[in-house]
């Protein structure tokens, strides 16, 4: 009983709003700004958000960041014998501990950091100087190009020799045969044994320089350039101490990472008087960034809804006055013998065409938005699938809804007097 | 041809259309119409009935219970020996799309559709594809003499050319009756009189007729003529 007459209702429907371009274009604009804005929104938040996730992702989500930070001045009481000097941050009895007591840890990477200048004949470049254990290169996934990275004997012999970065062999030595050389850095000399490639731009273990380092043995760092580091800051010359400027702890299961990071933070307690040790979590930064994006899409959400629902409101609108325009036209149908569900689908077909329509010219809209705000601002800009998926759908559930009310009022019309209607 | 009997129904199966004792009472508030007043009638296939009388004596109200589109207070409608009371909106629907055409004094054809896609209308409804309708709009244009009026819309056309694409927007469906209430209401005489010779030929052609009419000279071209007054039936006249 109930049949339908598919393409042709839906190009009957199509060409009744075609006979009202303007009153259809100016009904569409409601839904065509409402998906559209649903569209940029999501896109702006989704490329925020994607790039902060990455950023923290490359941290690594079951890495712990422990970073030596200069305590302020007046805190810990015990006030160094050289006012000079300032003696502070991680230390290597530290990484020990860690590495010999705390559970659920994968492997422990101790980092020192100074700046020398590496000189190569006469060729010089500063350089950042890491001196580490080998489980470094595990820990920050850098594939090696050429050579070999630094073995277990290297470290505890404190082998002279060290590890460039492409970039950095590239600057330094052009195109002289990189292995083998024998490299100044300050008053020492190292050996190149390998190369490795250089970090993507904003891999964030380490400071944005990390182009330019060069790893050596942990020891040998500690043993060539002693455990005073001074630095020149602004004229004013400053002496710190500080054994280890990182450590690096990764957790065997992402699940224990809280836990290790408690341990952590009970043992740097105990042992450090002062506050000069920094604890990152990547992974708490992830599930922060992660609610912070739930949040900000449901704030995003209920916006675009409002307008959406603005822009339903206008469709039912227009079909309710189309509905009393055509009154008699209904009248004519009914006469004939079309049967009351014929007439709600008509009309129903209309507001989804319509209402359609604007999902598409608003997702097209949608789509040019951001990229016009990529382009002005540098921002970067993701549209999901799903939204366009989510307002597509939206946008012909809001033709259903609110051409539903104005197609059944149409149908509920006597039929003689919608043949009196004037 | 067997006799139209007002008031005593005959038990003559031949019948397409019968009254009993109908009545239709509009009620406004605790005022009411008694519009139609225990009419009895009933109309063998094949008739042109032509129906009269003075203005608000019933005639629409006859022509609106004949045609489905309301249903009587109280009585019985029996349209090709089958009772219309029991049926639904959608059984009432049906009736009109396969056995009733419609032709108004105000032409009603739809503004926004082609002459061509007004006759078309009813074979739409009834689900045949649009080839069927075509030919059937083609065929039906050429009956009426606007074949080449098919991609003109109704604004573009005289009352009389509106009035023949009603016509053959009537025929479209190939019904069983034709309703026409003051078919030539809003023309001049000498377009009406061609509306009138379309009709007989439709008569001619087997379509039972009843119209609607205030001038005695249209009311000529039927077999009977039927007068009402105040919701009831006068008198029937038969012959031309
Ligand atoms: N929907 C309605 N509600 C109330 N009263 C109605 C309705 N339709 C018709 N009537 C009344 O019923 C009576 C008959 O009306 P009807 O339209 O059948 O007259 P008519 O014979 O067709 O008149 P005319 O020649 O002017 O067209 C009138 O008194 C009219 O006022
Ligand atoms: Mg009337």
């Amino acid at each position: 009983m109930w049949k339908t007459h598919g393409w042709r209702d839906v190009r009957l429907g199509i060409k009744d709003l075609m006979l009202h371009k303007l009153r259809s274009l100016l009904t569409m604009l409601g839904v065509i700004f409402g998906v559209a804005s649903v569209i940029a929104m999501l896109a702006v938040g989704e490329g925020a958000s994607r790039q902060a996730l990455d950023q923290i992702r490359r941290l690594g989500s079951r890495n712990i960041i422990l970073t030596s930070v200069k305590p302020v001045a007046d805190e810990g009481g015990q006030p160094n014998r050289n006012s000079f000097m300032s003696v502070y941050g991680l230390l290597e009895d530290d990484f020990l501990r860690i590495r010999e007591t705390i559970a659920w840890i994968q492997r422990v990477v101790p980092v020192r950091l100074i700046r020398k200048m590496a000189a190569l004949g006469e060729r010089s470049l500063e350089l950042r100087v890491v001196g580490t254990t080998p489980d470094w290169f595990t820990l920050v996934r850098r594939p090696v190009i050429a050579g070999r990275i630094l073995g277990p004997n290297d470290d505890d012999q404190s082998n002279m020799v060290c590890i460039l970065t492409e970039r950095g062999a590239r600057r330094l030595l052009a195109t002289k045969s990189v292995l083998g050389q024998k490299i100044r850095l300050g008053g020492s000399v190292f050996e190149v044994i390998g190369i490795v490639a250089s970090a993507e731009a904003g891999g964030a273990v380490q400071a944005p320089d990390q182009n330019v380092d060069v790893y050596i043995p942990l020891s040998a760092s500690l043993s060539r350039y002693g455990r005073r580091i001074t630095y020149r800051t602004s004229g004013t010359r400053e002496l710190e101490q500080v054994e280890l400027h990182q450590i690096l702890v990764e957790v065997t299961e992402e699940q224990y990472v809280e836990e290790v990071a408690r341990a952590l933070e009970a043992m740097l307690q105990r042992f450090h008087k002062k506050t000069d040790v920094k604890i990152s979590i990547p992974l708490t930064l992830l599930r922060q960034a992660e609610a912070t994006k739930r949040t900000f899409n449901i704030v995003l959400g209920s916006i675009a809804g409002i307008s959406l629902l603005v822009g339903g409101i206008g469709i039912m609108n227009i079909m309710l006055a189309s509905v009393t325009e055509r009154t008699r036209e209904i009248g004519i149908r009914r006469a004939i013998g079309a049967r009351r569900g014929q007439i709600v689908m008509q009309f129903l077909i209309e507001t989804v065409v319509l209402s359609g329509l604007g999902g598409v010219i608003g997702i097209g809209v949608g789509f040019l938005i951001p990229l016009a705000i990529s382009r002005l601002s540098g921002l970067p800009t993701q549209v999901p699938l799903y939204g366009l998926a989510l307002s597509f759908g939206i946008s012909v559930l809001i033709g259903i809804v609110f051409g539903l009310y104005p197609a059944i009022r149409a149908a509920n019309l006597h039929p003689i007097d919608a043949l009196r209607h004037e | 041809m067997p006799p139209l009997i007002p008031q005593q129904p005959p038990v003559d199966p031949e019948t397409i259309i019968r009254f009993e004792h109908v009545e239709k009472i509009y009620r406004m508030g605790d005022h009411e119409v008694r519009a139609l007043d225990d009419v009895s009638l009933a109309i063998s296939p094949g008739r042109f009935l032509a129906v009269m009388g003075a203005s608000g004596s019933g005639k629409s109200t006859l022509m609106n219970l004949l045609g489905c589109l309301d249903k009587p207070t109280a009585g019985r409608y029996l349209l090709e020996n089958r009772d219309v009371a029991g049926l639904d909106d959608n059984a009432l629907s049906a009736l009109r799309l396969r056995r009733i055409g419609f032709i108004f004094q105000s032409f009603n054809l739809i503004p926004q559709l082609t002459v061509r896609e007004n006759i078309e209308l009813p074979m739409f409804y009834l689900d045949r594809d649009s080839a069927t309708g075509n030919r059937r709009a083609l065929e039906l244009a050429e009956l009426v003499g606007l074949s080449d009026r098919l991609d003109h819309r109704p604004a573009q056309l005289s009352g009389g050319q509106q009035q023949r694409v009603a016509i053959a927007r009537a025929l479209a469906n190939d019904p069983v009756i034709i309703l026409a209430d003051e078919p030539t209401g809003n023309l001049d005489s000498k377009t009406g009189r061609q509306i009138m010779e379309l009709l007989v030929r439709c008569n001619a052609a087997g379509k039972t007729i009843v119209m609607v009419t205030h001038e005695s000279r249209l009311a000529a071209y039927a077999q009977a003529r039927l007068h009402m007054s105040d919701g009831r039936v006068d008198r029937v006249e038969e012959g031309a």
